[in-house]
């Protein structure tokens, strides 16, 4: 049971994620003590202004991003963090590449690659998690987000009646 | 001084050269930034009766002390020129995402001026400031433009404001339109977009935008979360409960300001509410939770239709035309955003002409074979697409504003058109709203587009049946309060959360700057103040321009057993209220005395010489 809610990481849900970008601003503030999106570890994507979702990173179970590294400078924690080396990261970008979801970024300034750390170094845990006014963002384990689906496909099942029949007089 | 990115950018587009100026900490504390720093820098770069579409009239884009921090409702930009609808100040303010990219790519202005050979798009990444061709966007809307030059330039972060096909075509409807659906919206600012062969500009910031006191900011603005989930911005939400209730009190105007309660209201109750069936998402502007954009994507009687719907587009295009079904409404705004254009105005023309028709001002070859009646919906559209292309006799001359059109049409037409210094109304009656009638009319650039959602709350107490003596003062205060909120561009849906307390508290937060209330209260004042000398330098900022149209006036409005106008005598009740309140002479212009107590002693040169000219006339 311990092992399953082990690795930990930070989802959007589509539905509440409005794109409104606070996470951006309040991982920059948290993290660099400035307001810079760019420096943010959790992103923002806006399409078409109806698709939007804050996007960071997974941890993986065999991330990509650690063994796209040809200097070994990253490396995954038992819990899931993926821990990086600064003095054998040279910012090549080639873990950028291989990850899927666009969690790993370059640092424009100190040139090398950082991704979310849940901010373990802070008691009240992530901060956009904190700030988000859409309660949009959770801390969740891959399990959790199974039980949520399952959940969610229950309930549709097992709808009352009356709220079929409402949800069809909304539709015609 | 932190919080601003302490520089303006200057752009010629006919030299293509560029420059960059130091902004002073002087000009911040009287001005603050957004609207009335561009207020500002227009009457420093602008010459006295030069036309709006003069290559030499700037087009100033400002970004407020918030823009770029995580400020709650704070991240917008203003665009300030010379109207080509009023001829006075034009201005307007939008949230979104493109004014906080604008503070990080390193400005709080950007100063265009000049005209560019070809059409082209502004470039600003960073520093680095080019003047690249878009030709091959001509007559793209905006929406398509956006995704065109984030794919051309390779980056997806990129933010741009642009306008569509109508600010090409010098239409005076034409907007500047930024995150696709966000619009400058009143004020024609995107025909002179247009006369300088600009189609948009594209901007990247990467700098970080740093504020005072951190701590004490983000913990003001994680409170104001809190607040604005309270039902301080509930009036906001337009629900359709008010809408009918509005529209039973004869507040909303309907056909051209010619009834008084709008018979099909009930049919867009079900449909204009939150989470009503056509809107498929509600999304937020950038560092704001309250998201009220709702995203509408019609599903029924018509496809092709997306767009960021407003209280203002069901107002005008529905009921001042007299169209029953919101899915017209969608429709038609749909069309109207996809030209680049403004749905109050286009809203309130489209009214104008089937009021012409319908009294046989226009003649049905004048339409082009169209019948022009009241809720005639496929009339609505044929009509919105011939001026969103300047196309046939009559989508020309309303491209011109219904003041001009007006005066070309001839005849009792000028009866007909609603506007205040030549920008149309938006789709309240304000023979039953008395108070805001006079707000409207001394407002210097027309109407004010967000300004009409604080009434709805806060005038309703003063009582509206009657424009008595006091009510100038109320005026006077609404306007500094407005000046500064859009000054430090925080949303004005946020009117109802922010105190002056809390004003002042989030501008010393940011950037350092303490002022106290009335010192604030005093730059909204001094914006005021400053606009209206613009406006009497190009000759429309004397009483005789603080006017209502005639329908307000002379056309009596039966609601329930009253008769209901704004008559002339009243009016003036009300301008001579306000003009004392703002320490202005009875012609509306600010003495010297008033100029040098809100510290712009040193124009009031042209407040004397308007008072001279105004004296000479008389004596004539």
């Amino acid at each position: 049971m311990a092992k399953l809610h082990e690795r930990k990481f930070v989802s959007a849900d589509p539905e509440k994620c409005v794109g409104c970008q606070i996470c951006e601003y309040a991982c920059s503030y948290g993290k660099e003590r400035a307001f810079n999106p760019i420096k943010s570890r959790i992103r923002v994507m806006r399409e078409n202004q109806i698709n939007n979702l804050a996007v960071t990173c997974r941890f993986c179970e065999t991330p990509s991003c650690v063994a796209a590294c040809p200097r070994g400078a990253l490396s995954q924690t038992i819990n899931g963090n993926i821990i990086l080396e600064k003095e054998n990261c040279t910012g090549c970008g080639w873990c950028i590449e291989a990850c899927d979801y666009g969690a790993m970024m370059l640092h424009p300034e100190t040139k090398t690659v950082y991704s979310c750390d849940l901010c373990k170094f802070r008691s009240d845990g992530p901060q956009c998690v904190k700030w988000c006014p859409e309660e949009a963002l959770t801390v969740v384990t891959s399990d959790v987000l199974a039980q949520k689906a399952r959940l969610s496909a229950i309930k549709k099942l097992f709808q009352t009646p009356g709220e079929t029949r409402n949800q069809q007089t909304k539709e015609t | 001084m932190k919080a601003y990115a302490g520089k303006i950018l200057h752009v010629d587009l006919t030299s293509g050269k560029s420059r960059v100026e130091n902004l002073a900490e002087q000009t911040v504390k009287l001005y603050l930034g957004g609207m009335g720093l561009g207020i500002n820098l227009l009457m420093d770069h602008s010459k006295p009766g030069r036309d709006a579409f003069d290559s030499e009239n700037p087009l100033i884009y400002c970004t407020g002390p918030l823009s770029g921090t995580l400020g709650l409702a704070g991240n917008g930009y203003s665009v300030v020129s010379k109207s080509p609808v009023t001829g006075g100040v034009g201005e307007g303010q939008v949230q979104g995402f493109f004014g906080s990219e604008l503070k990080r790519a390193g400005y709080d202005a950007v100063i265009i001026k000049g005209k560019a050979a070809n059409l082209s798009y502004l470039w600003i990444d960073d520093d680095n400031i080019q003047i690249c061709d878009a030709q091959h966007l001509k007559g793209s809307s905006v929406q398509n433009v956006e995704q065109k030059i984030r794919n051309e330039l390779g980056d997806f972060y990129i933010q741009v404001s642009g306008i569509g096909l109508s600010g090409e075509n010098l239409c005076r409807f034409a907007t500047i339109i930024s995150d696709k659906y966000h619009t400058i919206s009143r004020a024609g600012l995107g025909a002179v977009m247009g006369s300088k062969n600009l189609k948009a500009i594209a901007v990247r910031g990467t700098q970080n935008v740093d504020v005072a006191d951190l701590e004490s900011f983000t913990e003001f603005v994680k409170n104001n979360y809190q607040r604005v989930k309270n039902l301080e911005t509930g009036k906001y939400q337009f629900s359709s409960k008010s809408l009918l209730e509005l529209n039973s009190l004869s507040v909303l105007a309907n056909k051209n300001w010619s009834s008084t309660v709008f018979v099909g209201a009930e049919k867009f109750d079900a449909d204009y509410c939150i989470g009503g069936r056509y809107v498929e998402k509600t999304v937020g502007c950038a560092t704001c939770g309250m998201n009220c954009n709702r995203v509408v994507a019609a599903n029924g009687v018509f496809t092709d239709v997306s767009l960021q719907f407003d209280f203002d587009c069901l107002l005008s295009l529905g009921f001042l035309c007299g169209v029953d079904c919101f899915d017209a409404v969608a429709k038609a705004a749909s069309l109207i955003v996809t030209y680049g254009m403004d749905c109050i105005s286009v809203g309130a023309a489209v009214a104008f002409a089937m009021d012409l028709y319908e009294h046989g001002l226009i003649s049905l070859e004048q339409t082009g074979g169209v019948d022009l009646r009241f809720g005639n919906i496929d009339a609505m559209f044929d009509l919105i697409n011939k001026i969103g292309k300047r196309e046939g006799w009559l989508g020309n001359v309303l491209a011109e504003g219904v003041v001009q059109a007006a005066q070309t049409i001839g005849g009792e037409a000028v009866n007909y058109a609603c506007h205040v210094k030549g920008l149309e109304l938006p789709g309240y009656d304000l023979r039953v709203l008395k108070n805001v009638a006079l707000w409207f009319s001394v407002t210097f650039s027309g109407d004010r587009y967000l300004r009409n959602k604080m009434k709805m709350g806060k005038f309703g107490d003063v009582g509206s049946s009657k424009i008595e003596a006091g009510v100038g003062c109320v005026v006077a205060h609404e306007n500094f309060l407005c000046n500064v909120l859009d000054s430090l561009i925080v949303c004005k849906s946020f009117s109802g959360v922010y105190t002056w307390k809390d004003l002042v508290d989030y501008y010393l937060f940011a950037t350092g700057i303490k002022f106290t209330e009335e010192e604030l209260r005093q730059v909204g004042e001094r914006v005021e103040n400053l606009a209206r000398l613009f406006n009497i330098l190009e000759g429309k900022g004397t009483r005789v321009y603080d006017d209502l149209p005639y329908k307000i006036k002379n056309v009596h409005l039966q609601v329930g057993d009253q008769k209901m106008v704004v008559s002339d005598e009243e009016l003036q009740v009300g301008l001579d209220d306000y003009y004392v309140a703002c320490g202005w002479t009875a012609d509306g212009i600010p003495t010297s005395a008033r100029l040098k107590q809100v510290g712009l002693g040193a124009l009031s040169y042209i407040s004397e010489a308007a008072i001279a000219a105004v004296r000479a006339q008389g004596e004539d």
